[in-house]
């Protein structure tokens, strides 16, 4: 018997949440006495995946699949599931992920449990806990059907090594043109920058900034930390910056180790998108802002002298930690 | 074209979230209940295609007569009729069997959900409904354009966006972006008195499973009081964020 773990990769390599997903995996198959396949599509370097419980990798190398197509990867996943055996299926919380998740349930007739946060409290029956009512509450769902996926939420579980080798077999789903009947035409992705999804930190800002000609500070601020940018609702909705970056109800769910809120009241609608983070840091100079009450830090003061001075502070830090 | 716009009856975005019956049931008590706002936005871009393409656009949801005025909100809207399965709704699977039964029985050329309810937010509905429709399908859908039978679609990714091209019948996960919130309707007087006269289907939900359960919720651990650091001494922020929060 075995867990199979979708493992996203882009351009040959594979994402940061593939590894925690195959984490994640290795613990689940540890508590059931299974062991862990993975399925990768177009990967490079498929025995990375052996560093975190992976003993064996289904290798899908398409051309037809170089970019991500929901219904063809699904029917892949399934196929695997079905050769393998799989009554658990992992994967991440991805907005590509979360796209095929609804597929894949109901190709194989599945329970289907997304934006999971631990490791199963039990595995017969299966019970995970998830967020739910947009962070502002958790379940403890169980998966009642045979056979089960586990969409598990970004930097909930973490990377966790578990060294075996990974014997890596090719894998070939039989796809047809059905199969591709919904067609890619375009696709326009920031390269080389790290998104809010796959973050460990997010530097967010707010209508405290005063207008779009202001996200200098927010972009160096986020190059010093790796960080990704973000904004708040009335940001996007002025459109001083894209809707990618929107966090909060309607938005993106942050989930990182680190959320910095500039110039961010703190609305309820986007606390309910930061919730999931782990530290989160205020800068407002409004010492009544409602997010002062949801934050770890907090610095009351004008966004304009303290982020300039933060930038700095973590220049050195970073030179002394280099 | 004929539409179909699965509508999910949620607490409203700003509701104080707490449960009852030994944390095993959310409670309703003092809550307003609105459109789901993934699925206002599709309501919205429904409407545009009835009023420059001609299209005839039907509301779907799954529950109990609390829904109504939630469906007669859609209806006051612009939705010309709406349908209403008597059934709880339990998890996704079952809510997706349920409306693809409306599709199957409708014959509609597109069919718009949200990408997520903000309440249970499972985001399965629109996949498991299309996949057992045999439907095409575009998740967190930001943009819709129909000519001729043909889709072109923009879906929202991770650090971007992708448009995809597919033919009917369709059904999308739409969200923000689909149409934008300055764009949503507020019902007026006359929709409202007309939505009196519409039609609101009620019909029984068919035989399905659910595969999922929730057996117990809970809130978020309270938090502790946030720790100030003065504005002159920034270095302090970037000590604690190492030091004690071990995040940088």
């Amino acid at each position: 018997m075995s867990v199979l773990v979708y493992t996203e990769s882009y351009n040959g390599k594979f994402k940061k949440s593939a590894f925690e997903v195959a984490s994640y995996a290795h613990e689940v198959a540890q508590n059931m006495g299974a062991s862990v396949t993975a399925i990768s599509f177009n990967a490079e370097n498929n025995h990375e995946l052996g560093d975190y419980g992976a003993s064996k990798v289904l290798n899908i190398q398409n051309v037809d699949l170089k970019t991500f197509n929901a219904k063809a990867y699904a029917k892949a996943i399934a196929e695997a599931a079905k050769a393998q055996g799989a009554k658990v299926i992992i994967i991440s919380s991805s907005t590509d992920s979360k796209f095929l998740g609804g597929i894949l349930a109901a190709k194989l007739n599945a329970g289907y449990v997304p934006n999971v946060v631990g490791a199963p409290e039990s595995t017969d029956p299966l019970v995970v806990k998830r967020m739910a009512f947009s962070n502002k509450g958790f379940a403890h769902t169980e998966i009642t059907a045979e056979t089960a996926i586990i969409g598990v939420s970004n930097n909930a579980f973490g990377i966790h090594e578990n060294k075996v080798s990974a014997n890596v077999e090719d894998f070939s789903p039989s796809l047809g043109d059905a199969d591709f009947s919904t067609k890619s035409l375009e696709v326009d992705k920031v390269v080389g920058k790290a998104t809010i999804a796959d973050a460990d930190i997010v530097v967010s800002g707010g209508r405290g900034l005063k207008g779009p000609e202001n996200w200098g500070m927010i972009e160096e601020l986020a190059a010093v930390l790796g960080a990704a940018t973000a904004c708040s609702k009335p940001v996007s909705d002025m459109g001083w910056r894209p809707h990618s970056e929107h966090v909060g109800q309607t938005g993106k769910p942050v989930a990182s180790n680190l959320y910095v809120a500039i110039g961010i009241s703190g609305a309820i609608q986007h606390l309910a998108g930061v919730n999931a983070s782990k530290t989160k840091v205020v800068i407002n100079n409004d010492p009544e802002a409602p997010f002062f009450k949801a934050a770890d830090y907090g610095i009351v003061g004008d966004a304009f002298e303290v982020v300039p001075k933060l930038i700095e502070k973590l220049k050195e830090f970073k030179a002394q930690n280099a | 074209m004929k539409i179909l716009v699965c509508i999910s009856n949620v607490p409203d975005t700003t509701s104080k979230i707490n449960f009852t019956d030994d944390d095993t049931r959310f409670d309703a008590n003092g809550v307003q209940f609105v459109i789901n706002p993934n699925d206002e936005f599709g309501l919205t871009r429904a409407m545009w295609f009835k009023e420059k393409q001609g299209a005839t656009v039907h509301v779907a949801t799954v529950g109990g007569p609390s829904v109504e005025p939630t469906m007669r909100k859609a209806l006051a809207i612009g939705a010309d009729e709406a349908i209403r399965i008597n059934a709880e709704p339990t998890d996704g699977y079952f809510v997706a069997r349920q409306l693809a039964e409306v599709v199957k029985n409708g014959g509609y050329d597109l069919v718009i959900g949200g990408r997520e309810s903000i309440d249970y937010n499972g985001g399965m509905v629109p996949g498991i409904m299309a996949t057992l429709l045999d439907m095409n399908f575009v998740n967190t859908c930001i943009g819709l354009e129909i000519e001729n039978g043909q889709a072109t679609a923009i879906r929202e990714i991770d650090g971007g966006k992708e448009k995809l091209e597919a033919s009917l019948p369709l059904v999308i996960g739409g969200q923000k972006g689909l149409v934008e919130e300055s764009d949503l309707r507020i019902p007026n007087m006359r929709g409202i008195m007309m939505a009196r006269q519409k039609k609101l289907n009620v019909v029984d939900p068919v035989d399905a499973p659910s595969l999922a359960k929730d057996r117990k919720f809970e809130k978020p651990a309270p938090k502790g009081p946030v720790k100030l650091v003065d504005a002159g001494n920034v270095g302090e922020l970037v000590n604690l964020l190492h030091n004690e929060a071990k995040v940088i």
